[in-house]
Order: structure tokens, then sequence, then C-alpha cells
């Protein structure tokens, strides 16, 4: 930084070095949590590379963790968004398994294995996940239950509504246009896993909304300070709608991918699914007390138990140590966090609405 | 002064209540184009409840607003805000996480023109551009335009709390303890951007527990006690013996 001396009332202060000067930016770059979490995915990548260089680092195998990592990846787009708005999701694995089923079910009712009934199945796993991210988001904006408990009601209705449906017993039969092109298809003339472009596809679209427009902004706005985006004229509630339906609808996605993928609705298969996607999030910087957070972070941070997962499998190390190591990851991350607000908090006066980041502080 | 004769703000017999509290007691308010009120009084007489009434930010149990003369109901900030009334809330307001000019451009932001802007995408350039202008305008020490407003100083925060409202304000302008947190310097020029914004023909509110800022920037003076409206002054024919007396009961001093 520039020495500073208090300006004059009639001199204009000098150029200001801000976010575009190169300093600045590259301050900014080191400080931001996605980065340094970057910087442990590559040690990680190296040490795995040493250990096992003819197999950890070759496509085949890089391939395999993009490819188990795609659905995910979709989930945690709109994970970010949420937790960005100082919110939660607990929800997307119970969507996810809804949206399968209801659409397994409805691909099976027209029959068929072409293109229109995966264009049905599609839609109707979209839609279904929408619908629940529409009553997640008008239960927290309007009703003003808060996020963990709306979430936390609708993982257990959405689960339970698709034992209901199905009897508890999976579907399995899913049209073939799905599992052969989106499921283990690769785009055309490459090996590059169909569903992981889906998945980049997706990053790319919504990290630009994100951090390019208007509607991104509100969100980091909403998980700011809620009562200044009021003030200003902001329809938050209607805002906060739209975050949990894209949650939604992304869940509804990644629930046709899932059935592409593994060939059935896997209803038991999800449990663990929020948890994870939380813990990526996290771990790639997003603060869980809102208005923090990048898309590029949550696919570091989906990369780390990725890695490690099959990292471990190959040099031979038990892979439950990888839940150890994530686990230990999660906290640091949380801690840095912890640090980063106080540091930043200089009494700012903010009130916050109930979250699940007031859950996770300790305070008096 | 250009003192119009229709006050473009005014308040007639608002009352609130919180609970047991009268906030505010049948208060009758007004501010001319052109003019600086000094809003004083003891903590809790009401100010800032009287300027959240005033703002959108708070209905009214009884009373009626007019803007320009016609009588309007403000049920929310951005209908204050249309009709070109800002404010400067006593906690500020701003969002910690984002940066001086997206603070500034907050539910304004400017769009990028043609179809970018209908997809939402922002002229960051234009806003930073218009926002260094209003700050330089200040004569705010505010650096650093791409760091959050969370991690600069009270006053630092306060000018861009000031900067925002003082240029968006066509009609009104209420800053409640704008110079708080501000130093000698940062001060001075509030105060100048005071005179400078009046001078634009724009109603100025300005709320202060420091008599001697009030003498120097206000052309009136109205003094609330307990809810009510207790006193009003001319600012060239009053003493700060007489305020104070005023604002602590000493003076029973009706208008
Ligand atoms: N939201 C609220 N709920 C309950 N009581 C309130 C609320 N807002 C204000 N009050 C009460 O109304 C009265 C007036 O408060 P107000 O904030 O307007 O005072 P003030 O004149 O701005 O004081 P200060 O100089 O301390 O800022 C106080 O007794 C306060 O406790
Ligand atoms: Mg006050």
């Amino acid at each position: 930084m520039t020495t500073d001396v208090a300006s004059t009332s009639n001199g204009a202060p000098a150029q200001a070095p801000g976010v575009f000067t190169p300093e600045g930016a590259i301050g900014k770059l080191v400080r931001v949590q996605a980065f340094q979490i970057l910087l442990v995915l590559v040690v990680i990548f190296l040490i795995f590379s040493a250990l096992a260089p003819t197999i950890f680092p070759q496509w085949s195998n890089l391939r395999l963790i993009i490819q188990n990592m795609s659905i995910l990846a979709i989930l945690g787009i709109g994970m970010t968004f949420v937790i960005v708005t100082s919110g939660i999701d607990l929800s997307i694995g119970s969507v996810l398994v809804f949206s399968g089923v209801v659409s397994a079910m409805a691909m099976r009712a027209v029959g068929g294995d072409g293109l229109p009934t995966a264009g049905l199945g599609i839609l109707v796993a979209v839609g279904c996940g929408l619908a629940w991210g529409i009553l997640n988001g008008v239960l927290v904006a309007k009703a003003k239950v808060p996020p963990l408990i709306v979430t936390l009601g609708t993982l257990g209705g959405a689960l339970g509504l698709s034992q209901v449906l199905t009897g508890g017993v999976d579907i399995r039969d899913v049209p073939s246009i799905l599992s052969d092109n989106i499921g283990y298809g690769n785009v055309p003339g490459t090996t590059l896993p169909l569903i992981s472009l889906i998945a980049f596809v997706f990053l790319v679209a919504f990290g630009i909304i994100l951090h390019r427009t208007r509607f991104g902004l509100y969100t980091f706005a909403v998980g700011s300070n809620e009562e200044a985006v009021r003030r200003v004229g902001v329809k938050v509630d209607r805002h906060l709608i739209l975050v949990y339906s894209i949650s939604g609808g992304l869940a509804g996605v990644a629930g046709i991918l899932s059935l592409s993928q593994y060939g059935t609705t896997a209803i038991a298969g999800q449990s663990q699914t929020n948890l994870n996607v939380i813990a990526a999030v996290v771990i790639g910087g997003t603060s869980l007390f809102g208005g923090v957070g990048t898309i590029f972070g949550t696919v570091v941070g989906l990369f780390i138990p990725a890695v490690l997962q099959n990292g471990f499998v190959i040099v031979g190390v038990q892979p439950f140590w990888q839940q150890v190591a994530v686990g230990f990851v999660l906290i640091i991350a949380v801690y840095i966090d912890q640090r980063r607000r106080l540091a930043a908090a200089r009494g700012t006066g903010v009130k916050r609405r109930f979250s699940l980041g007031n859950l996770v502080t300790r305070r008096k | 002064m250009s003192t119009g004769d229709v006050p473009v703000l005014q308040a007639l017999g608002i009352s609130r209540s919180f609970g047991h509290v009268r906030a505010l007691d049948n208060v009758d308010f007004e501010v001319y184009p052109g003019e600086v009120v000094a809003l004083i009084g003891d903590n809790g007489a009401g100010k800032s409840t009287l300027v959240k009434a005033l703002s959108g930010s708070l209905a009214l149990d009884s009373g009626k607003i007019l803007y320009a003369g016609g009588e309007v109901t403000l049920s929310t900030p951005a209908q204050a805000s249309a009709l070109g009334i800002e404010t400067v809330y006593q906690d500020l307001a701003l969002a910690p996480h984002l940066n001086p000019v997206q603070n500034m451009f907050l539910g304004r932001e400017v769009p990028k023109p043609g179809l970018q802007g209908k997809l939402g995408f922002l002229d960051n350039k234009a806003m930073r551009d218009r926002s260094r202008l209003a700050f330089d305008d200040l004569g705010a020490t505010v650096r650093g335009l791409g760091d959050p407003v969370g991690s600069m100083s009270g006053g630092q925060r306060q000018a861009i709390a000031i900067a925002r409202a003082v240029n968006w304000a066509k009609g009104v302008v209420f800053l409640d303890e704008p110079t708080a947190a501000l130093g000698v310097v940062q001060t001075k020029n509030v105060l100048e951007t005071i005179r400078r914004v009046r001078d634009k023909g724009v109603g100025v509110v300005f709320i202060s527990h420091s008599m001697p800022h009030v003498m120097e920037v206000s052309d009136r003076i109205q003094v609330l006690r307990l809810g009510r409206s207790v006193a009003a002054y001319k600012a060239s024919n009053t003493s700060m013996e007489e305020l104070v007396g005023a604002m602590t009961g000493a003076i029973g001093g009706d208008k």
C-alpha cells in the first residue's frame, strides 16, 4: 500500500491501488482460501504421483476421478449459492433420489428407449427438483423458518415419499440412450466422459451467474447484510426463493444424471451426499456465515476428497482414512474462515438470520 | 439559502409506539428544499424513529406524510428512494462483504449496454468511475474500491454510506449521526458536503449530539424529547445553552 495522508477537502486523493492493480490482485488471490486449498490439492496430487507414478497421474485414472465427481459438482453449485446467502440445504440428496424415482416411473410408464422418453425423464426430474427447491425457498423466505430446519424437514419428506412411491424397491430400468451416452459415454471423438462435460458446462454457466451478474451480486449481498439489501429495495424474499430453487433444480439434474450413471434409483445411496457436498463447499472457502464464496473453490473442495479416496486405494492405504483426512481438512477450513471473519468483522454490527453458522459458532 | 414555500417533506401529527414506549407522540416536522434542519434530543428521544418513519423503514400508528405537498404512504424504503428520499442510517446499512462500489450501487446497478445488460451483466467500470467521483466529491479517503467494506475503518464506512445517500438523493437526505465515527478532517468534509447538498436544493435532515456541529451547519433546529417535538429554533437566534435546556427539559420551550 502507498503511504496515506488524509487528503484535504479540495485535493482529490491520489489514484488508489485497488483490486485491478497487479499487487492488489495477487495479494487478494493469496488471501483467498480457494487458492490456499488449491495448493493443498496440488501437494496431495504430487505426493500420490510420486508414490504411484505409473497409475495415479495417468489419464485413465484421472478420468475416473472426474467422472465420479461430476454429479457432486452439479450439487455443489446449488449449495454454494445457498451457503453464500448464509443458508444451508440439507435436502439435496433426498431431492436427487425423489427426482430420479419420479423420473424413472414416468419413463417406465411411457415406455420406449429413445430420445422422447429420455427427454420426458429429464424434464420430470428437473421439475421435481425445482418443486422441492421452491418449497424450501418459500418456507425460508416467507415463513421465516430457519433453513437448517426447513431442509431437514424436506430431506425426510423427499426420501420418505420416494420410498412410498416405490415401496422401497429401487427401479432399475433406465432407457439405454441415457445410460449409454450420459452414464458411461464419452464426448464423441474423445475419452472425456460426457457427464463431466455436462458438469463443466453447468459450473461455468453458474460461475458466471454468481460472479459476474446482478443476480450473483444480490446473492452475496443477501448473505452479507440482508437488512441492508431490503432497504435498497431489492426483493430479498424472491431472491432467496430463486436461490433455493436453483439448488433444488440442480438436485433434479443430478437425479437424472445419477439414474443414467448407476442405472438405478439408489434410494438408500444418498444419505451422506448433503454432508459431503457441504464439506466440499466449505473446504473451498465458502463461508457458512454468508457473503463469501466461489464456484471455483467448490470445485477444488470436491477434488480433495475425491483425489484422497482414489489415491489411498491406489497406494494401498485403507480408504477409511479418507474420511479422517477430509474431516481434518474441513475443520481446518472452517477454522481459517473463523479467523478471517473475526479479523474482518471490525464491529459492522450486522445482525443475521438463524443459520447453520450460528450453530457452529462458539459464542458466549 | 433558497427556502421554497412548500416543504419538500412534511410530517403531520405522526405517532408510533413500541409496546408501552411512545417513541413518537403526535410529532409535526418539515424540511424545505435547500435547507438544513437539525434534529436533536437526548438518547431515546425518538430521532432515529422519526427518520425511519419518514424514510419508509417503519410503519406509523397515525399521522400523515406529505411529499412536495402531496400525501404519500411510505411503506418501503424503496418507495422513499423512488421519490428522492435517501437515508444514512445510524447503523449504516452497508453490506460488509461487498466493496464500496457495489454498496454504492446496490439495488441500482448499471447494466452493460445491450443484450449483455439484459442478461444481468453489470457495467463495473461505469459504476467504479462514478463512485470514485462521488467519493472525491466528499473528500473521502476511500482507498481500495475493490476491497470489502467490512475491512475498512468506521470513518471510511461512514463516508461510503454518506456518499451513497448524497449521490442518490433528489429531494431529501437524512443523516442519522453521520459524524459519530469521524476524525476532525472527515467531519469537516461531511459538514462541507451537507452545505453543498443543500446548495443543490436538496433538503437535509441532520441528526447529531454535537451542538457545535449543529450550530455550524443548520438553518433550523428542531428538538425532540421523549417522543414529542418540544421546540424549534432558527439557528441564527439561539444558543447552545438554550438547545441543551430544551433537550433536557430545563426549558419548557413550546414552539
Ligand atoms: N424497534 C424498536 N422496538 C422497541 N422499541 C424501540 C424500537 N426502536 C426504538 N424504540 C424505542 O423508541 C424510543 C426512541 O428511540 P430512537 O432510536 O428513536 O431514539 P434516538 O433519539 O434516535 O436516540 P439515540 O440518540 O440514542 O440514537 C426509545 O425508547 C427506544 O427504546
Ligand atoms: Mg438514534
